[in-house]
């Protein structure tokens, strides 16, 4: 069933529950986010896609990205009162993450010139993309948050390295700080393995059946590294939730292998 | 050390919705959560070990460091803390020579300060092992811990 809406004075027919965010992008109208991921579960945290929705005579103020639009919604995404919540929203982050560009540009964006709050020195802003790949899509947890309040950090249990990560580099690659990097040491387990062992990384994810690594896990250098990067432009993880099947579990069973 | 897993383990059925319960559990036997306890429960349950870590860390009755046998905790909310509580925490910390949050080396004694344990009127209330005792001073400190 079709229901009618209505964003920045434009109409839209769309599916009931669609999230906000969705249709505002069907029509055009660009929501700024840092928490959002089209594959993984809204999470609602960063706020930066605070919009003002109007049903009948009220007026909220929700966030796009988990909202379920309903009939006769009216809603504004850049309006007066929007933008001051924006402009609230990142100058905080912007001082819990003084150095890190994304803050620094979309603050330029909505016109954020001076920070009122003591700076930090932090570059996480805890929008829990990583934490979410790794269950949603990696489907392991290998990293999760822990602690609370301001203390709040993403790290792997005990904060020692992980036996369970794959280092498919997926966290990284969806951090929109860049606060989790790559390191050469996450190779190590996989270096460690017998030479029939070694398979490539996208090998262990499913993408190319039973490749070997050729060049002892510096992905960095490889040729198949490259050319998925430049076909895909998104991590090659995401294929392999598409693709659900036995390859996936053969992945599973050799994790449980390594972590022997 | 997994029999002691598997007899809380069937006490609740073996069901990961239960995980709270059971790490209480845990902790009541340990006084702590130890890591490979931790770890063998994240297999035995099927839950990953770091949405485990979460919860121990999220909540501030767990502890992943050893703890001493009684526990001391130091209430340093609004009526306390205006009745002196944060004298009382320094004087048990000369007392004892640990900070907040720290246990002795002999295992006998954890501080903790709680930011309110519902007895304003008892103010500056300290906890041990969860019996309340009441207009704390400085001079009772050493009695108590004796």
């Amino acid at each position: 069933m079709k229901i009618t809406i209505t964003i920045d004075w434009k109409t839209a027919k769309t599916e009931r529950r669609t999230p906000i965010i969705k249709v505002a992008e069907e029509l055009g109208i660009k929501i700024p986010t840092l928490c959002y991921n089209e594959q993984l579960e809204p999470y609602g945290v960063c706020r930066l896609c605070t919009v003002e929705v109007v049903k009948g005579k009220r007026t909220r103020f929700v966030t796009a990205c988990n909202y379920p639009v309903e009939e006769g919604l009216t809603i504004y995404t850049h309006s007066e009162k929007v933008m001051q919540i924006r402009r609230l929203i990142i100058e905080s982050l912007l001082a819990l993450c003084p150095d890190v560009k994304i803050l620094q540009s979309l603050a330029k964006e909505l016109g954020v010139k001076e920070l009122r709050f003591e700076k930090g020195k932090e570059d996480c802003i805890k929008c829990g993309l990583c934490v979410r790949m790794c269950e949603e899509i990696v489907g392991l947890s290998a990293i999760s948050f822990a602690d609370r309040g301001v203390d709040r950090k993403v790290i792997t249990p005990f904060d020692l390295p992980s036996d369970i990560c794959i280092g498919c580099g997926a966290c990284s690659f969806v951090c929109p700080t860049k606060s989790i990097k790559m390191e050469l040491k996450a190779g190590d387990r996989f270096r460690s393995l017998p030479g029939n062992e070694r398979f490539c990384r996208y090998a262990i994810m499913g993408i190319i059946p039973n490749a070997l690594c050729a060049n002892s896990f510096r992905c960095w250098k490889c040729e198949v590294d490259q050319r998925f990067i430049e076909q895909l432009n998104t991590h090659p993880i995401f294929l392999s939730k598409k693709r659900k099947t036995k390859e996936v579990k053969d992945y599973i069973t050799f994790l449980h292998k390594i972590r022997r | 050390m997994d029999k002691d897993i598997e007899q809380i383990l069937t006490r609740y059925k073996g069901k990961k919705q239960s995980i709270i319960m059971i790490l209480q559990d845990i902790q009541d036997k340990y006084n702590y959560l130890p890591q490979d306890v931790l770890k063998s429960l994240a297999k035995r349950l099927d839950i990953p070990l770091s949405k485990i870590h979460s919860i121990a860390t999220y909540y501030k009755s767990f502890s992943l460091k050893p703890r001493g046998k009684h526990l001391i905790q130091v209430c340093l909310g609004t009526a306390c803390h205006v009745r002196g509580g944060q004298r009382i925490l320094e004087e048990i910390e000369r007392e004892l020579n640990i900070r907040a949050g720290e246990t002795t080396n002999d295992l006998i004694f954890t501080l903790e300060t709680v930011n309110c344990v519902g007895a304003c009127a008892l103010g500056p209330v300290v906890v041990i092992n969860g019996n309340y005792h009441g207009q704390m001073r400085t001079t009772k400190v050493s009695k108590q811990t004796c």
